[in-house]
């Protein structure tokens, strides 16, 4: 499968003047205690490139993404083998600090999940843990973290509300707002739009897009219109393997497997 | 009789039963109150008992509680709060958890004259306190441990798991996470659970008995390696230990060492109210 999957030519690798990888996965298994969840995966991640994961639902889809900043570590019984490697330094080293790695590779959620708490310190949260700022640079990181969110306008005279009082798509753009504020170098959305409405996906699939042209975007998603609407790549996973790897619109045209073929129809999974 | 009719039979049967739970509860309060109400005054609250206790007031015992009330907790608060923040946030499956856990209930069992025993082995002699109120306060903070330990268990789990697993996201670490996103949130819930172990010690007799309460000694104590005088022990030699006491005295003793264990509870009950109103998640 995986000379398949990784066709150099389609993903245009920098051999064939395209992007460059920003993470590497080599060989990398993934066990939930005797149960394995991920198996033999290796792909490359290309910078300032949005990559979409599809699949159904227990896939591993969802664990792969957390492998990547390592959120699984907090499972337990979860154990990896193999090497991701980010910038090319393998963030499951031993010597690894993860808060450093968390900070560098951040993470936005299925549920929109602000803390309880102002708008203004939702933002400034992973700054002040981080050991940043004083209280005028914390400002600007705050405003500015709104701004490439695409917030700002709507929050600048009550940065003091609760951010429950956002309506759900606000406050999944400052969830994102949140994550960029730590200034991460990956971002990973695991289902970000799943309880948004339709206008308020579209506002946050805009925003990733402009974000592509800083970040390095791994977005998890059910929705098959999503990863072709928004994505630079797409991985199909399936039982835990990865069963393509393409181009986004080549993926979707002209499915390589049968099973990339048959679940993106709707008619498997 | 048909099916409906039984069913509704036993509804009212059931609840008449437990509607008398209530009655105990009721009939005691309002006993004490009705014989203890009359010597309430100002002179019984801030004066110290006169002529072998059989005149005066009560008010070294009633300063002497509240001591105790506050020793206790700063006693048990930064064992119970560390516990209970290992037990709900860091605690894997090892040795040293199932030992704590083992602990816990086992304290939780101990009648309470053992604690007595205890804190005059261990605090009053061991460690030389003497009979004063610092070991009466580790005596009786001991004893509250389970209860607070268990309460504040409770509360920083209810914290929402998500609150940990984003915090974590964004690079901060296990303790600044602890710190910032779940004990602000656990906060209201840890310190209902103590005052709550608080309304329990303040009324306890026994771990007190060999510990810190001193018999009949009108003067106010005036460090905390004296003794103290104590409501529940005082309320004890009055009942038992003085021939011709008046009963109006014994029933007002009663009726304030009723008030400061309800009025604790009391405070513990609006806020977790509270806490319930304002909760977000």
């Amino acid at each position: 499968m995986s000379s398949d999957v990784l066709d150099k030519r389609e993903l245009n690798t920098p051999e064939t003047g395209g992007p460059k990888s920003k993470i590497e996965v080599n060989d990398f298994n993934f066990f939930y205690g005797t149960f394995q969840a991920l198996y033999d995966l290796t792909l490359p991640i290309y910078e300032r490139h949005i990559t979409a994961l599809i699949g159904p639902s227990g896939c591993g889809k969802s664990t792969f993404l957390r492998a990547l900043n390592r959120m699984n570590d907090t499972v337990i019984g979860a154990r990896a083998e193999g090497e991701v490697l980010l910038n090319g330094q393998d963030i499951y080293a031993p010597n690894v600090d993860v808060t450093d790695l968390r900070q560098r590779v951040g993470m936005v959620f299925q549920r929109p999940n602000p803390f309880p708490q102002s708008i203004y310190d939702n933002v400034a949260f992973g700054p002040r843990v981080l050991g940043r700022p004083k209280a005028r640079d914390l400002a600007e990181i705050v405003e500015s973290s709104l701004a490439d969110a695409a917030l700002w306008d709507e929050v600048k005279d009550r940065l003091d509300a609760s951010a429950l009082t956002l309506n759900p798509g606000q406050q999944q753009r400052l969830c994102i707002a949140r994550t960029l504020a730590v200034r991460p170098e990956v971002i990973l959305m695991d289902e970000p739009c799943s309880a948004l409405d339709p206008v308020a996906t579209l506002h946050v699939e805009d925003l990733m897009r402009r974000l592509s042209a800083q970040y390095t975007i791994v977005i998890v998603t059910h929705n098959m219109q999503q990863a072709a609407r928004a994505s630079d790549y797409t991985g199909f996973f399936w039982l835990g393997k990865l069963v393509e790897y393409r181009r986004t619109p080549e993926l979707f045209a002209t499915p390589k497997e049968a099973l990339t073929e048959a679940y993106i129809s709707g008619r498997q999974g | 009789m048909t099916r409906q009719q039984t069913n509704r039979l036993a509804k009212i049967a059931i609840s008449l039963v437990a509607a008398l739970v209530v009655l105990p509860t009721v009939f005691v309060i309002l006993y004490v109150v009705y014989n203890g109400i009359g010597v309430i005054s100002w002179e019984f609250l801030f004066t110290a008992p006169r002529s072998g206790m059989r005149e005066g007031g009560i008010w070294p015992a009633l300063l002497g509680t509240v001591f105790l009330t506050f020793g206790t907790a700063i006693a048990a608060f930064p064992l119970a709060i560390a516990t209970a923040i290992y037990l709900a946030e860091y605690a894997g499956d090892n040795r040293l958890t199932r030992w704590v856990r083992l602990a816990i209930v086992n304290l939780a069992g101990i009648p309470s004259i053992v604690y007595g025993l205890f804190g005059l082995g261990a605090f009053v002699l061991f460690l030389n306190l003497g009979t004063s109120i610092v070991a009466g306060s580790l005596t009786l903070g001991l004893m509250t441990l389970p209860v607070v330990i268990s309460t504040a268990e409770e509360a920083l789990l209810a914290v929402p798991q998500e609150f940990r697993t984003v915090s974590l996201s964004l690079g901060a670490t296990r303790w600044q996470t602890i710190r910032h996103q779940v004990l602000p949130h656990a906060l209201p819930g840890i310190i209902t659970g103590i005052i709550l172990g608080l309304g329990r010690a303040a009324g306890e007799t026994a771990p007190i008995l060999f510990t810190v309460a001193a018999f009949y000694l009108p003067e106010l104590p005036r460090s905390i390696f004296d003794q103290t005088m104590a409501l529940p022990y005082h309320l004890y030699v009055i009942s038992t230990q003085v021939p011709g006491m008046p009963l109006s005295l014994q029933y007002g003793t009663a009726l304030v060492l009723l008030l400061v264990v309800l009025s604790l509870t009391l405070v513990a009950t609006v806020l977790r109210t509270r806490m319930r109103r304002r909760r977000q998640w």
